[in-house]
């Protein structure tokens, strides 16, 4: 980002994810989490915030419109620069780059992002279907209405791209191959649902911390096949802010300040239906023959995903995210999609997704998660406990992804969960990755301790 | 008069407002919170605009795909303009039959389609077309189907002009 000025965040907030926070609007949400992060630096006074990006997902789950308008307004922001950011579910990750770019841009010194999302006001099937208007209402809605649906569709086209053609290639009959094929991948995305579950235990701001088995999370309700209860993610009430500021100012307010070192963003047709079958755009790391016979990125893949990546790389000077990332905060809205974006941001090769679970990778080194682990640890994905764990706020999600970011690198996740189980010794580059519609959009931001 | 019902169970909160339209809930962090039953339905004046002819097509049990005029890209999913290159496409009757690209069973969904759980989606394929067509995929259950699987088009015989006029079983 040669034309730019360096960004930091400098401070974060969260409220406790929750089923319902009856007890507090949204307006008092975002305050409760505005008031923590400004604890955190004492030197910096509201009156050096010079603009807000308020972030929250759905006018039908507020039940409110210009809700952003009235954040502003009970933090006492009047009469400054603010706007509101909606980006499905990528609102927050959305945020934090709106924040990063006026700063970035010298428009000015310090920013405010804050962003919410109230989805307890509605039954949850209601909910699904607030969600599932983020679909083509001509095309798709009608005939499914129902996200875990279409994230089901994908991941089953994935299975068979990348199991049924691999792995179990030699099966003939092509019904029993694919069933075992899914049964595989299921297997794979219960471990990835015990691991950001068993996370979760010790992050106090998660809604759903569970000592979950892998009996437990291949026995759960099936919701849409092969994806069951424990591989979805729920919905939340909750809020997060983080604050942005310049290099000129950001090391007044305190002395572990995180730099936003890149960032990237992608997008793709709104309908699965509409996605091209060409060919995968790679990283300096891959050649084009490996993916010869790959057509992309179908319903299998997000190019949105890979494009925000290959920006975020770039911008960051990344050759190798593996070697250079010490670990990964990213949208598992389902513990499908986040398989299949490790892949997309090149944590490992498409079609290696699986067997990087498999393997351990992702995984903490000193949790217990009742699994045999052969690499465990080599770059933690979701120790938060992700979105399967910590619920999805949708608004807020983005933001939660970054301050938990945010203290990883400072060192003080310690302080802020009261434990020290979830700090990544020396965690000196991070991921945020904020994702929405079927793949339709997605962010991705690089943070590196200062 | 006599004031809310108070509970300090939250799901029976929920039901006492269903019920009455208000309710107290006891919160365990030390608040009283007053909850109220808040209705909210609306009917939009919702116009297919450039997509009606196909959906005038559903009604007549044909299936509408668009062709670009420049480039000659086919969607199953029709789109009035070309993603890829911009300029205007054309109507061509798409093939009755297709395979299924990619399917699975929901046994959960949003109010509005939860009383027909358990149901299939599927997206189609068709030959030598490159885009794809969501879809429901009737008379077959999870253990059935499979990707490559033959479907064929069936209509509804009287119209809703939505996209669920169609729907697909297997060939």
């Amino acid at each position: 980002m040669p034309a730019s000025r360096k960004v930091y965040m400098i401070s974060g907030g969260v409220t406790k994810f929750a089923k319902a926070h009856p007890d507090m609007d949204f307006r008092l949400m975002v305050k409760r989490a505005f008031d923590y992060a400004m604890n955190d630096v004492p030197k910096l006074k509201a009156s050096d915030i010079e603009s807000t990006r308020i972030s929250y997902f759905s006018d039908h789950f507020a039940r409110q419109l210009k809700a952003a308008s009235m954040v502003q307004d009970y933090l006492g922001m009047n009469p400054k620069d603010s706007r509101r950011i909606e980006w499905g579910g990528a609102t927050g990750g959305q945020a934090i780059q709106a924040g990063w770019e006026t700063v970035a841009s010298g428009r000015n010194e310090v920013c405010l992002v804050a962003g919410f999302e109230t989805m307890s006001h509605v039954e949850t099937w209601k909910g699904n279907e607030f969600i599932a208007l983020a679909s083509d209402t001509n095309f798709d809605y009608p005939v499914g209405g129902f996200y875990t649906g279409y994230y089901a569709l994908m991941v089953q086209r994935h299975i068979y791209e990348y199991l049924r053609k691999t792995k179990f290639a030699d099966i003939k009959d092509e019904k029993r191959a694919q069933r075992a094929a899914t049964e595989e991948a299921k297997r794979i995305m219960a471990m990835v649902s015990v691991k950001n579950h068993v996370n979760a235990l010790n992050n106090p701001y998660s809604q759903y911390p569970e000592n979950l088995s892998m009996k437990g999370a291949l026995g759960g309700e099936m919701v849409a096949y092969p994806l069951n209860r424990p591989m979805i993610c729920t919905m939340s009430d909750g809020a997060a802010v983080a604050i942005m500021a310049s290099e000129e100012v950001a090391f007044k307010y305190t002395d572990h300040p995180v730099l936003i070192k890149g960032v990237g963003c992608g997008t793709d047709t709104m309908r699965l239906a509409d996605r091209p079958h060409e060919k995968v755009p790679i990283f300096s790391w891959e050649t084009d023959e490996y993916y010869s016979k790959l057509k992309y990125p179908g319903v299998h893949s997000f190019r949105a995903g890979r494009t925000a990546a290959l920006e975020a790389y770039k911008n960051a000077g990344i050759r190798d995210p593996k070697e250079e990332l010490d670990f990964v905060e990213l949208h598992d809205a389902y513990a499908s999609s986040e398989i299949q974006t490790y892949e997309d941001i090149g944590l490992c090769r498409y079609g290696e997704g699986y067997d990087f679970v498999d393997q351990g990778h992702p995984f903490l080194e000193g949790v217990d998660y009742g699994l045999e682990l052969r690499h465990r640890g080599t770059l933690p994905v979701n120790p938060s406990g992700g979105l399967i764990a910590c619920g999805h706020p949708v608004g807020a999600t983005g933001i939660m992804q970054g301050v938990f970011a945010l203290w990883q690198l400072q060192g003080t996740v310690g302080k802020h969960f009261g434990n020290e189980r979830l700090q990544i010794r020396d965690a000196n580059r991070g991921l945020i990755h904020s994702h929405a519609g079927t793949g339709s959009s997605v962010t991705v931001t690089i943070m590196e301790r200062a | 008069m006599p004031g809310p019902k108070k509970f300090s169970k939250f799901r029976d909160v929920m039901k006492e407002v269903n019920r009455k339209g208000a309710a107290l809930y006891k919160n365990p962090v030390g608040t009283e919170d007053l909850v109220i039953l808040s209705p909210y339905s609306v009917k939009y004046i919702h116009s297919y605009a450039e997509d009606s002819p196909f959906f005038l097509g559903l009604a007549k049990g044909k299936l509408l795909g668009s062709e670009c005029r420049n480039c000659h890209y086919k969607y199953a999913t029709p789109r009035s303009h070309c993603m890829n290159c911009g300029h205007e496409t054309r109507w061509f009757p798409l093939p009755k039959v297709g395979r299924v690209h990619s399917w699975t069973t929901c046994y959960f969904g949003s109010e509005e389609f939860l009383k027909e759980t358990p149901f299939n989606l599927a997206l189609i394929e068709f030959d030598g077309v490159d885009t794809l067509l969501l879809t429901r995929l009737k008379g077959a259950k999870e253990k059935d189907v499979y990707i490559g699987m033959k479907a064929k088009a069936v209509f509804k015989k009287t119209p809703r002009y939505l996209i669920s006029d169609v729907h697909f079983v297997p060939a």
